[in-house]
């Protein structure tokens, strides 16, 4: 009983902390759900009076002078599908084979293909806008994917490469013994016990495609194009566009992956610890 | 089975063979073009490869606005490295406490990491957006006088004498959950009998977090540096929704500066001049980690 006065300030101390993290998801709601009339920046704490989805409707259609997000989270969708899907695949397949079949130099060629995780993209963007140029998919969504898919290669190789170096060996014994070669233990093995580790790099990938930003405005500068990150910022740092209009887009862009969190925070989890706590 | 082994081996390198002729291409390849590129003389919209030596470094260490971005990602990269470890451990250590309701709170503070730096950069820059004397405070700043802290306010990111601290306010927000879930998960692995133990010996609560918790936690502390520090040293989107470069150029980093020097005003080189440097500054906190981290595998 002596340490209750102890416990309820910790729990206060918790609460403190969540209303900070919460602090600008509360403006941005209440904001974007006041109606016109009651958008004022000197009383932007206060809670909505009446509620309008106008500013909804606007940062999606658009209004006086601007265009809405929603054909730019079209093409966000169309680029991170697909960029997942393959970098997933892709990370499947080298993470199996750096996890279960070392060949001489293995080990330093990993060590190689995780660097490529770290670079600070600026060190290759030049080259990249003159190769993606040369080949016609600059300024264009299939470009986006191909820089997506190739500059995830390291992190998804890496966790897939851990997820795989937990299956029992035994279990790969076996079924070597059956008479399966590289190709029949990753179907049979492997492949049917991968479902988390998809989930991971899913879930990794899409937030992180999603969100990115540096490639899609290099790579991307048409309009017709853009990814919402690129139009959200373009959208909040115009002047004519309203200030709830603004919060109600950031919001928007923001949904897909709150919600991915929410739900599959869990897995979001995991990938987050293992890009950085290895082995 | 000798055969077959063989011809695995075979199998095993021709499937990684596209990934690895990928990022030979894609990262080795480019990083060395781009390191070409910033020996030439391409600085205009048309390139030139014509071969000038390092004149494009020399000219960037001239530049004055150059040198104010390499100061402010320091001064970045110290607050906020600094300021999301503090936080995140302090964060960790609470919520260790056996709490009704962790769950809620863990998913609270790790939230901002699921939205882009654009997302965040728009909403602190209203949060921070620190009102005028005529028309009165808003956001943080309007905050702060509700709560009776008025003597707190500031000019955040409008003023040059804060400028990247402003930045840095948002990007602690952003990241200081990311490290109270790593240390979390480091503490959950300490087990109980070795801080009872000290107990027993007689240490105070302080003394076992000071000499038993921290020393086991360096792996974590150790990671989520190079995680933070890599975060850092590249941040760009955050400043470019936020703040851009800011007044006399206070708000301003390498990366950005490079984007509007290569992209904007087509000086190619000493773009690239910049991107070296960054590259060369990510490395010496990478490069190290790597190594240690592949020489403890190889001794596992």
């Amino acid at each position: 009983m002596r340490i209750k006065p102890l416990r309820i300030l910790l729990y206060a101390v918790l609460l403190a902390f969540a209303a900070y993290y919460l602090m600008p998801v509360y403006v941005l709601v209440v904001t974007s759900l006041k109606g016109f009339a009651e958008v004022n920046l000197y009383r932007m704490w206060n809670p909505p009076r009446s509620f309008s989805l106008e500013s909804f409707r606007r940062a999606l259609f658009g209004g006086m002078g601007y265009q809405g997000l929603a054909p730019n989270i079209l093409n966000s969708v169309v680029m991170v599908l697909p960029a997942t899907l393959i970098s997933a695949a892709l990370g499947s397949l080298n993470g199996y084979i750096f996890a279960r079949w070392q060949f001489r130099g293995a080990n330093t060629l990993f060590t190689l293909a995780l660097f490529g995780m770290f670079i600070p993209y600026q060190s290759i963007l030049i080259p990249l806008v003159q190769t993606l140029r040369a080949v016609g998919l600059y300024g264009s969504i299939p470009g986006l994917i191909l820089t997506h898919v190739i500059y995830g290669i390291p992190i998804t190789t890496l966790i897939f490469r851990n997820y795989y170096a937990t299956v029992p060996k035994e279990l790969v014994e076996a079924a070597r013994i059956d008479g399966a070669g590289l190709l029949g233990v990753y179907r049979r093995i492997m492949l049917p016990l991968s479902l988390p580790g998809f989930a991971v790099v899913l879930i990794w990938q899409f937030t992180s495609i999603w969100n990115d930003f540096l490639f899609a405005v290099t790579v991307a500068q048409n309009p017709a194009v853009q990814p919402v990150t690129v139009a959200l910022n373009n959208l909040a740092g115009s002047f004519i566009v309203e200030w709830n209009v603004q919060m109600a887009g950031a919001l928007l862009a923001a949904l897909p992956t709150l919600l991915v969190y929410i739900f599959l925070g869990r897995y979001f989890m995991r990938g987050l610890l293992a890009g950085s706590l290895k082995g | 089975m000798r055969f077959k082994l063989r011809r695995d081996t075979i199998l095993s390198v021709l499937l990684i063979l596209p990934s690895a002729l990928a990022i030979f291409i894609f990262v080795y390849g480019f990083i060395a073009f781009t390191a070409y590129v910033s020996f030439s003389n391409w600085n205009r919209l048309v390139p030139d490869y014509t071969f000038v030596g390092a004149s494009n470094y020399l000219r960037l260490f001239q530049n004055p606005r150059f040198i104010i971005t390499l100061r402010n990602l320091g001064v970045f990269t110290g607050l906020f490295v600094g300021g999301s470890l503090f936080l995140g451990f302090f964060l960790a250590v609470l919520l260790d406490r056996r709490i009704k309701a962790e769950g809620f709170f863990r998913t609270v503070y790790l939230y901002p990491l699921a939205l882009s730096f654009i997302v965040t950069g728009v909403v602190w820059r209203w949060l921070l957006n620190p009102g005028s004397p005529q028309m009165g405070s808003t956001g943080i700043n309007l905050l702060l006088e509700m709560m009776g802290l008025g003597f707190l306010k500031s000019g955040w990111y409008t003023d040059p004498r804060v400028g990247i601290i402003a930045v840095a306010v948002a990007a602690i927000w952003q990241m200081s959950g990311y490290v109270m879930a790593m240390y979390l998960a480091g503490l959950r692995g300490i087990p109980e009998e070795l801080r009872e133990a000290a107990r027993v010996d007689g240490a105070s609560e302080l003394q076992i977090y000071r000499f038993v918790v921290l020393p086991l936690l360096r792996p974590i502390t150790f990671g989520a540096l190079i995680v933070l520090g890599h975060i850092s040293l590249k941040i760009y989107d955050l400043v470019v929704a936020m703040t851009g470069p800011g007044p006399g150029y206070s708000c301003d980093v390498p990366a950005y500066f490079m984007w509007e020097l290569t992209f904007r005003a087509n000086r190619f080189a000493q773009g690239a001049g910049i991107a070296v440097i960054l590259l060369f500054i990510v490395s010496l906190l990478i490069i190290p980690y790597l190594r240690y981290s592949l020489r403890r595998e190889v001794e596992a």
